[in-house]
């Protein structure tokens, strides 16, 4: 099978710009993109940089960005990609992350934001003599977020991160779920109150983007959406999230329509006056650009059918 | 001269190494970790069936160690093997607290399931990706323990002044720059020697670094002919299907649809000891039964449920890798390089020199080792599935403690910064080389040697071609030459670095696999059929000579059980 690869390569001990090296591979059938990276840097060029263990997507060490979105290269098959996406086969560093040389970022910024979740179980007491007894259930929709094995696809094209760098980002995220859903920790409360601070869970947007990339089907953002019930329902409702997310409730409820006004002012605390003062210049903008959204939003005419609807969910 | 200073400094951070670290800190010890990949990265993640231990009021751990003890052939030390299988209860226990999420039964328990050589089902498992779910949970717990770690640092050599371990040369990866590491305890936990053998089922980074460096400051490498090739491996990667799978139920077939086990180990068919299974999946191939140079495993009729649940990641890697979907048809598997039983030579508490001061083996003071690079013999022979994971938690433990009451009854040795200048001058001259072979080259010429002559079956001859062709490729190291003179992330020098350490070892395991001459576990000599328990029951040592390896002989301590024959 013929596929051209096409590389990222920078050297910061050259200094250059990042540069893309072109190389025409014959490989076998099965053949995955890190299988001919392998290929290239044994025989070919042996200074290209990257990472590699496993070959069986478990140690979580290759991912890359394989045309333009985050995957393991030991997972992907060559010839998928060039049925689905032609014969050249773009390889690059992951996204968010800064570059080290080639194919390597640098993840500090990704292990840190894991130690702040604070990782690591703390056992119920008094602990039991021998094993927790707890349901075979529990354990495995546990294993959904332990599923992840830290490739950094996710973090690599989270689309908050690209804006926000303080964001917590979606593999930690989704391993703060399997701390506080975990029947046997004794710190639930406090992980709960940690998760629903500013840049957590209720900094994520939905894009579904993680869930997309990742390689081992853990779905970061319904873990995310999880955490967001979980706190609520524990009553961790104090926070710029929570209040932004209710007064959207209640805004539809009363109108059908986005009082954007309101749920602004909302969502930051009417007696938080530095954040309302911060929001003056917006406004005045808004305004200028005759954008300011109305004072008094009317209510749309189906707004029976729309609290019917909330009802029914709410219901549920 | 940039220096880092720790009591005990671990090197290597898969399980055993993090395992030594926990130990070492809730001791109090001041300690660090040096690892070449992410501690997550380290082939334990890999590790798929589960882990083994007599849980059970019906089981108990005197049956798991006759079964240990019989897997290996009776070449394993059963006091080593009476701890592991009694500690490893409470290790077990201890993992589950420290958030390991075992698949449970019914009643809430940590479920367990059959796997090879055992006589009862208590091998506990999360799903078939045991190693990972173990390996995360740990580092988990270093993490909230705050364990100071040097990510991404390869250790080239150990420093040694009078025979004691005063620290080791480490290069920091992301820039290249060297450093002195100075330890009143150095503790080995580099895994096993996976690249020696093409194909492998072991990670790229498995390339015999600990092993290397050990036997070149003096250490034993004990029953190194004690090579594993595990039953079940796809055919065009070498990447491993896990003994769980049978564990599970499944089949093993050949081109006409036998079950050919039943020839084979009529009382446990595909659960036999893995060294059994190789040796008749390849009898099998070799007469002429098989298809393409394999075998099949077939799942089939365990359904999609228990498939795509407790099997998972089998189920994807077939589907990724051989374009197999295993619920509907049978998958084509050989035998493949899996694990080396061999290793330094340990006691209990993971020293490798002898505490005695009587010199029964030659060994370096203040160097520790722990897991597969270690030797403290609990595997002998052949290794049971579901003991490797076992081995590094119960011995990571203890070697961890033992280091940490060690550096506490000595000072830090002296130690000269020359080395450090040595390989700095090695490197400029690897640097400098003019344009040779690649090591890569010589790299998959090892692998394909040792395959053909040192796998399941072997002989004088076949052993002696593979010895002699990896002598001449070790003579020619100096001709190879680097493709990267830049300092920062040079994985080319990485790999000259671990290839000079695996061909140290793959002559080691030649050497030793040669001096043996009889059959035992794993080492499967058409010459010498049979075990031969007046002559060879006894560990072979393989140390470094003034021109190779040097071959001795240890007793094997035998505690309760009495050679037998071993038929399964």
């Amino acid at each position: 099978m013929q596929a051209n690869l096409k590389i990222q390569r920078y050297d910061p001990e050259v200094g250059e710009e990042p540069r893309y090296d072109s190389h025409q591979l014959d490989l076998p059938e099965y053949a995955t993109v890190l299988d001919a990276l392998l290929q290239i840097r044994d025989d070919v060029d042996g200074s290209l940089a990257m990472r590699a263990s496993c070959r069986s997507a478990i140690c979580g060490s290759c991912s890359m960005r394989i045309n333009g979105e985050a995957r393991l290269a030991c997972k992907t098959l060559i010839a998928n990609i060039v049925q689905v996406e032609g014969a050249e086969v773009t390889i690059e560093p992951m996204g968010n992350m800064p570059v080290v040389k080639d194919l390597v970022v640098d993840m500090s910024m990704f292990w840190d934001k894991v130690q702040k979740i604070q990782p690591g179980l703390l056992p119920k007491t008094p602990e039991p003599e021998r094993e927790f007894i707890v349901s075979n259930d529990s354990m495995l929709d546990l294993a959904t977020a332990l599923n992840c094995i830290m490739c950094g696809a996710c973090v690599s094209d989270c689309t908050v991160l690209e804006v926000d760098k303080e964001f917590i980002g979606p593999a930690a995220l989704a391993k703060a779920y399997r701390f506080s859903n975990d029947p046997r920790d004794n710190a639930t409360d406090l992980r709960l109150d940690l998760y629903s601070q500013e840049n957590y869970i209720w900094s994520c947007t939905r894009c579904f983007q993680c869930v997309q990339v990742c390689p081992k089907d853990v779905a970061p953002m319904e873990k995310i959406m999880s955490l967001r019930k979980q706190t609520i329902e524990a009553g961790h409702t104090n926070n710029p999230g929570t209040r932004h997310t209710q007064a959207f409730a209640d805004s539809i409820r009363k109108t059908g329509r986005l009082d954007e006004i309101r749920l602004t002012v909302k969502a930051f605390g009417i007696t938080n006056i530095t954040a309302m003062i911060q929001l003056i210049p917006i406004g005045w903008r808004a305004f200028r650009h005759k954008k300011m959204p109305h004072l008094l939003p009317k209510s749309i005419s189906s707004i029976k059918n729309v609290r019917r609807i909330m009802d029914k969910l709410g219901n549920e | 001269m940039a220096t880092i200073q720790h009591d005990v400094i671990i090197i290597g951070g898969g399980l055993a190494g993090m395992r030594a670290a926990h130990e070492a800190l809730t001791q109090g010890g001041d300690v660090a970790m040096i690892s070449k990949i992410y501690p997550t990265r380290s082939h334990s993640a890999a590790a798929q069936g589960g882990m083994q231990a007599a849980l059970t009021e019906e089981d108990s751990w005197e049956s798991h160690a006759y079964d240990t003890v019989k897997g290996s052939d009776y070449l394993g030390d059963q006091d080593a093997i009476e701890i592991l299988c009694r500690e490893g209860v409470d290790d077990i226990i201890a993992m589950e607290r420290m958030g390991v999420i075992f698949n449970r039964d019914e009643s809430g328990k940590i479920d367990a399931r059959a796997f090879g050589g055992t006589s009862a089902k208590r091998t506990c498992f999360v799903a078939d990706q045991t190693g990972q779910a173990l390996l995360h949970v740990m580092w988990e717990q270093l993490l909230r323990l705050g364990l100071k770690t040097y990510d991404e640092w390869f250790v080239t050599d150990l420093l040694v002044e009078n025979n004691r371990c005063v620290g080791s040369v480490a290069m920091q990866i992301s820039t290249g720059q060297l450093h002195l590491v100075r330890a009143k305890a150095t503790v080995l936990c580099t895994g096993g020697a996976g690249h020696i053998y093409a194909p492998s089922t072991n990670g790229l980074a498995v390339t015999a670094d600990g092993l290397g460096m050990a036997y070149r400051a003096g250490a034993s490498l004990m029953d190194m002919e004690g090579v594993q090739h595990h039953p079940t491996t796809l055919k065009s990667n070498g990447v491993l299907i896990t003994e769980g799978a049978r564990g599970e139920g499944a089949y093993l077939l050949n081109s006409k649809g036998e079950r050919f086990m039943e020839n084979y180990a009529p009382n446990m068919l595909e659960l036999a000891s893995r060294d059994v299974v190789s040796r008749a999946e390849t009898t099998e191939i070799l007469e002429g039964r098989g298809v393409d140079g394999t075998v099949f495993i077939d799942l089939r009729h365990l359904g999609r449920e228990l498939i795509t649940t407790k099997l998972a990641q089998i189920y994807e890697l077939a589907r990724d890798y051989a374009n197999c979907n295993v619920i509907e048809e049978p998958l084509p598997i050989q035998p493949g390089y899996h694990y080396l039983m061999g290793g330094i030579k340990t006691d209990v508490d993971g020293r490798t020199w002898d505490v005695s001061g009587n010199n029964k083996w030659k060994g370096v003071e203040a160097l520790f080792a722990a897991g597969e690079t270690a030797n403290v013999s609990v595997h002998g022979g052949n290794r049971l599935g579901g003991n490797s994971l076992l081995d590094t938690v119960v011995f990571g433990r203890r070697t961890g403690a033992g280091a940490v009451e060690y550096a506490k009854s000595v000072d830090y040795g002296e130690i000269s910064e020359a080395s450090v200048k040595d390989t700095e001058a090695r490197i400029k001259s690897l640097f400098d080389r003019p344009d040779g072979v690649r090591s890569a080259t010589l790299r998959r010429e090892m692998g394909a040697a040792m395959n053909d002559g040192i796998a399941v079956f072997r002989n004088e001859e076949s052993m002696n071609i593979a010895l002699q062709k990896v002598r001449a490729l070790k003579e020619k190291l100096p001709e190879v030459s680097l493709h990267n003179s830049g300092r920062i992330f040079n994985t080319d020098l990485l790999a000259y670095f671990e290839l000079e350490n695996m061909m140290d070892v793959a002559e080691a395991i030649a050497l030793s696999a040669l001096s043996r001459k009889e059959s035992r576990g794993a080492h499967a000599r058409t010459d010498f059929p049979d075990r031969d328990d007046e002559n060879w029951l006894k560990h072979t040592l393989a140390t470094k000579g003034n021109s190779g390896p040097e071959i001795s002989y240890l007793p094997v301590t035998i505690t309760k059980w009495e050679p037998t024959v071993r038929s399964y």
